[in-house]
């Protein structure tokens, strides 16, 4: 690697030493500053972003997997010795990159209300049932095609208070860290046709109808388990490489 | 799944962690990148608060970073997977509780190579997530004993600081406490913390 490589030119690679560079959405991801979502108000910054270079802290992270996680946190059904009540779904789905790429071996980590709407936190004291053999919790790792696989109960919709009569829509909360702090991702998933999107002001907080509908799962007849479990399959989609930051290179490319 | 104009896969969009974070990402000692009583330990630690100055009770802090001497282990360090001393992770949780408080354990990172030959001072990279927050915001935490530090690990050098403006880097500076470290996250109002877009 030399020190005149073009990718020095790139404002990302540390000195002498080539990093990959990750996209900077535009357009994607939902401003903070989201004024029909009340929570917004005083929880977003005012001052400018200071644009972070891709360095070495950020193309690198935490390497999570087998370790926080077992077998049975795949299946949500089962807990407390007994069965969670609600329509039974396999949720499943690719972890991609923007280049097309299976990110493996990879934490996805979900959360989510129960049947009924009513999530099992202090906090969550709306009058639906609580599910005595439902925690809401689960845990899997992408395999070596990027996949993951989880068997749960179709969450129901819960009111809020944001504004009058707000109900949020069926949602399934996802956190994932891809392999670089730069890919770190927490969304939520939604199912097709949901009659409450039109209200929600956290799914319409996403300025691009494309990357709104990105968050909706689809009715997966295939994926569909005989005599046992409905499937909605859903891929997610990270970060991937820089694309101006490749288009500038040019001979010394296969310095890589 | 959506694709761009240009047939890529179009990314999947943010949403916030809302306020029930604690059912799927509290994880047993989370908050220790390092296991306890490991020569070297310090707590970092601070409280979130919102544009009113009110302390945030449903958050989330996370942090990663090298490891004491400046090395990761990850296959995208060009310099190579370095191992990790023993019991160190390099990344923790915090979920903030009432009084907005986070405290994680960690070691302080070595000095970490940047653009052009300069050297960026030792730093944890933090992501911070909360009812809210629709994407979470970014930002890093440097150590007060390297700043006056002249050449590299000082923050003098670090190309990442002087990007951002003078008046502003001090949110960036964790306060010396004892046991370690203090640094307030403060969303918005006075002495907003500096947010990087990354």
């Amino acid at each position: 690697m030399t020190t005149d490589h073009p990718a020095q030119a790139a404002p990302g690679p540390a000195s002498g030493l080539v990093l990959p560079q990750y996209e900077r959405p535009a357009g994607v991801h939902p401003p903070l500053d989201s004024p029909d979502y009340g929570s917004t108000g005083l929880r977003h910054p005012k001052e400018p972003l200071v644009l972070l270079p891709h360095l070495l802290t950020e193309v690198t992270g935490p390497v999570l997997g087998d370790g926080r996680v077992t077998k049975d946190d795949a299946d949500l059904t089962q807990w407390d010795g007994g069965e969670a009540l609600g329509q039974r779904i396999v949720v499943r789905g690719r972890v991609l990159d923007s280049d097309g790429r299976a990110v493996p071996d990879t934490l996805v980590e979900i959360w989510q209300a129960n049947a009924g709407g009513r999530y099992r936190h202090l906090r969550d004291q709306w009058p639906a049932p609580l599910d005595p053999h439902f925690n809401g919790v689960g845990r899997v790792v992408t395999d070596s095609l990027g996949r993951y696989e989880f068997t749960t109960i179709k969450p129901g919709a819960y009111p809020w208070k944001n504004h009058h009569n707000a109900w949020r829509p069926a949602h399934i909360h996802f956190s994932l860290f891809g392999r670089a702090f730069t890919q770190r991702l927490v969304t939520q998933m939604y199912f097709e046709d949901d009659p409450l999107f039109f209200q929600d002001p956290i799914f319409n907080s996403i300025p691009d109808e494309k990357a709104r509908q990105g968050l909706v799962s689809r009715f997966d007849y295939e994926a569909t388990q005989p005599e046992w479990a409905l499937a909605f399959s859903w891929d997610i989609v990270l970060r991937g490489s820089g694309a101006t930051y490749f288009e500038t290179e040019d001979v010394d490319a296969d310095d890589e | 799944m959506p694709t761009t104009s240009d047939g890529r896969p179009g990314l999947t969009a943010s949403q916030t962690v809302g306020p029930y974070l604690a059912i799927g990402l509290t994880w047993e000692h989370g908050e220790e990148a390092v296991d306890p009583g490991t020569p070297g330990a310090v707590t970092v630690s601070g409280t979130l608060y919102d544009g009113e100055g009110v302390p945030i009770p449903d958050g989330m802090v996370e942090i990663w970073q090298a490891h004491p001497d400046g090395r990761f282990h990850h296959p995208d360090d060009p310099r190579g997977v370095a191992e990790a001393p023993p019991g160190f992770r390099g990344f923790a949780r915090a979920q903030t509780v009432d009084g907005g408080r986070w405290s994680v354990l960690t070691l302080v990172p070595g000095a970490v190579p940047g653009p052009d030959g300069t050297t960026q001072a030792p730093h944890l990279d933090v992501s911070v997530f909360a009812r809210g927050l629709l994407d979470r915001v970014v930002t890093r935490v440097y150590f007060p004993e390297h700043a006056g530090v002249a050449g590299p690990g000082g923050h003098a050098e670090d190309r990442v600081l002087a990007a951002v403006p003078e008046h502003r880097r001090h949110t960036l500076v964790a306060q010396q406490v004892d046991g370690g470290y203090r640094f307030d996250i403060r969303l918005q109002g006075e002495n907003e913390t500096v947010f990087f877009d990354i």
